[in-house]
């Protein structure tokens, strides 16, 4: 089922009586959720990401704007009436039910003509904690579990009434490393099995890029930018999101557009044609980095980190926004460690953003 | 831990607290024992008087007395009239509380009034509640003319006016009056440790089975008394504890006479004892403990039982 949201707006009254000071979490989102589709939302903290599921599921009122799921405008209906599944950041599984019991739980709600017998209520706990795998602990109470297990616990409590939205938010935070990476597959193998439309908040560029059709990228409230995980990367819309998508992030630096020719520091890096002499931010993506002796863009070398089929060199240059410049090149690139290092640009991985507004200017 | 030099100043600074703990409570504890296993005890034996044997005697005394008997199934009845009246009702009362958000401040303030309230105080006040005047002045069929406030609304709703605790009052009217009164005055206790259980129940509980669509009664019976449950176990356990302490509720309303009539009908096991304590010192001691015996044994199968049935 899509969902759509429609200048979808949540302002919080301020904490202080005194100074009437409203917090704006989300302000006039705007999006369709295709059906089936797996949606990541990404913004850092307090960008209203979570507002935005809470409004979804029905736990938060909208201040102003409509959620319609299908074609229905379920704006009004409370979360009990909404049939969305939830998977809270802390699981939220109740600790004095067996596993079982709490994936029953949800199915026990149902009244009237939505009741289920035992044997077929079991039998869809029982479906649920198969594709979760977890079918081998429904005697276990939640404080007998892994929190990688809670999490499985959770998303079959949220399955086993077969939802039409699940809803994740920050599935994968409370978990370490490793088990991220194994539950983050495992969410998108269980997205694609149930082919439920699933919507998930997080803070982690690389968890959203990795497992998402679809993300929004999201800051103090207002989307920055939608789309499929490799065309954000590739395209941003502004510095913001240039910045927050990809590991390691990307370089910035002061320049300067004169004669359609990009100028970092004194050297002219890049032709940028049909763009107008302006002061310019610059943003170059670690792999926008090719090693050319005879190149225009002259770095002091400061180390090589040798990483196996890629090198990192990091370096300086005075005019970088950031402490030091990362750049990933291929391991064939034979590297002399000299005084400094010669670059030459990859202009797709260059973006150009306006001084004024952060925007992009495209050339 | 604290080093071994310096141990005696810790003794030091423990010594005005185990020095009266010694003298208001482990000395009193001995000598009840001591006082309840002499025969005969009395007076006159602290000061070299006649020598008394040691012996089962005075709980033979004690359990033979038919005021003891009163005392041991009014204090029992009590108990197992208000223990759970008040706890449920302190439950309600508590989630309701959680639930109201204006005036909240005001509310716990007004709710716990009894709490901090005189018993004997309290009582007089329950008395004047259900007084009656004028109760058969004159004999035979003489009208019933009510000053108590309760009489007031019974008649106003065109109901009979009850005797409630004058002379001639039944003893089933004096038994409602008692759990009235000791149920009203256990609550604020009771609703403040559930509520406090209440506030630190993590509110996604509640958000998770709102979204799966879970029905107020549902949320009350499969969630929040489950997760209440260790501090409704500690509400029962000190509630038993106290019911059988029950005593200045009662003078408060009969006066020290514990009833209505004089033959201490509303009689208690502290009651019993306090009443045997100028005299029969060994009969006292001896109700004593064997009050300790029942609270004990009370105490350990409520503990028992919690285990049980308690979440985590």
């Amino acid at each position: 089922m899509k969902i759509v949201l429609q200048n979808l707006t949540k302002i919080f009254p301020g904490r202080n009586k005194k100074i009437k000071e409203e917090v704006v979490a989300v302000s006039d989102f705007t999006f369709e959720i295709p059906d089936g589709k797996l949606v990541g939302l990404l913004g850092p903290s307090g960008c209203g990401k979570s507002t935005t599921l809470y409004m979804i599921s029905g736990l938060q009122k909208p201040t102003g704007g409509k959620i319609f799921f299908g074609d229905d405008d379920v704006t009004r209906l409370s979360a009990e009436n909404r049939g969305v599944g939830l998977v809270f950041q802390n699981y939220a599984l109740y600790p004095h039910m067996t596993v079982k019991q709490n994936i029953l739980f949800p199915l026990q709600n149902l009244k009237g003509k939505d009741k289920l017998k035992k044997e077929v209520m079991i039998e869809r706990a029982y479906t649920a904690a198969k594709l979760v795998q977890i079918d081998n602990l429904m005697d276990r109470k939640p404080s007998e579990l892994s929190g990688g297990q809670q999490q499985r616990v959770a998303i079959a409590r949220a399955l086993v009434k077969m939802p039409k939205v699940l809803l994740l938010d920050e599935p994968l935070s409370n978990l370490d490393a490793r088990l991220r990476l194994q539950t983050r597959e495992e969410i998108r193998r269980i997205q694609k099995e149930t082919g439920i439309t699933t919507i998930f908040v997080t803070h982690d560029q690389e968890e959203a890029m990795s497992i998402s059709d679809l993300i929004v990228v999201m800051k103090l409230g207002v989307v920055q930018q939608v789309g499929a995980p490799q065309e954000v990367y590739d395209n941003p819309t502004n510095l913001f999101v240039a910045k927050f998508l990809g590991t390691p992030p990307i370089n910035v630096f002061e320049g300067k557009v004169e004669g359609e020719k990009l100028y970092i520091g004194d050297a002219a890096v890049l032709d940028v044609p049909g763009v107008s002499d302006q002061p310019v931010t610059v943003g170059i993506r670690p792999e926008g980095f090719e090693i050319d002796p005879n190149g225009p863009f002259v770095c002091n070398l400061q180390n090589v980190e040798i990483m196996g089929r890629d090198v990192s060199v990091v370096s300086t240059n005075e005019a970088s926004l950031n402490p030091v410049i990362r750049s990933i090149v291929n391991s064939d690139n034979k590297i002399e460690m000299g005084e400094t290092v010669t670059f030459s640009l990859k202009s797709h991985k260059v973006f150009l953003f306006s001084k004024e507004d952060e925007s992009r200017i495209y050339f | 831990m604290v080093e071994s030099k310096h141990k005696w100043k810790a003794w030091l600074y423990l010594a005005p607290a185990i020095v009266l703990l010694l003298i208001f409570t482990v000395w009193p504890i001995f000598n009840t024992v001591h006082v309840a296993f002499q025969e005969g005890y009395n007076e006159l034996s602290l000061i070299g008087g006649e020598s008394t044997k040691y012996g089962f005697g005075n709980f033979v005394d004690v359990v033979k007395y038919p005021g003891f008997v009163t005392a041991l199934k009014n204090t029992l009845l009590l108990c197992v009239l208000t223990v759970p009246i008040s706890t449920i009702l302190a439950l309600v009362i508590a989630v309701c509380l959680n639930s109201i958000k204006p005036l909240s401040r005001f509310l716990q303030t007004i709710y716990f009034l009894p709490y901090v309230t005189n018993s004997i105080a309290i009582g007089m006040v329950f008395a004047a509640m259900f007084n009656i005047v004028g109760s058969n002045i004159g004999g035979e069929a003489e009208l019933i003319t009510t000053s108590g406030i309760i009489n007031n609304v019974i008649e106003f709703f065109g109901g009979e006016p009850v005797n409630w605790i004058n002379s001639g009052s039944s003893y089933w009217a004096n038994i409602t009056v008692m759990v009235v009164y000791i149920v009203w005055n256990a609550l604020p206790f009771k609703i403040l440790i559930l509520l406090g259980g209440l506030q630190s129940v993590n509110k996604q509980y509640y958000d998770a089975a709102k979204v799966d669509g879970t029905s107020r009664f549902r949320v009350f019976t499969k969630i929040t008394v489950p997760l209440l449950s260790p501090m409704l176990a500690y509400v029962v356990i000190t509630g038993f504890i106290g019911g059988f302490k029950e005593y200045s509720s009662i003078v408060g309303i009969f006066g020290d006479d514990m009833g209505h009539s004089g033959n201490r009908e509303m009689d208690t096991m502290v009651g019993y004892i306090q009443d045997n304590i100028d005299r029969w010192q060994g009969r006292a001691s001896a109700a004593a403990l064997i009050l300790f015996g029942i609270i004990f044994i009370v105490t350990m199968i409520n503990l028992y039982v919690s285990k049980k049935k308690t979440h985590y």
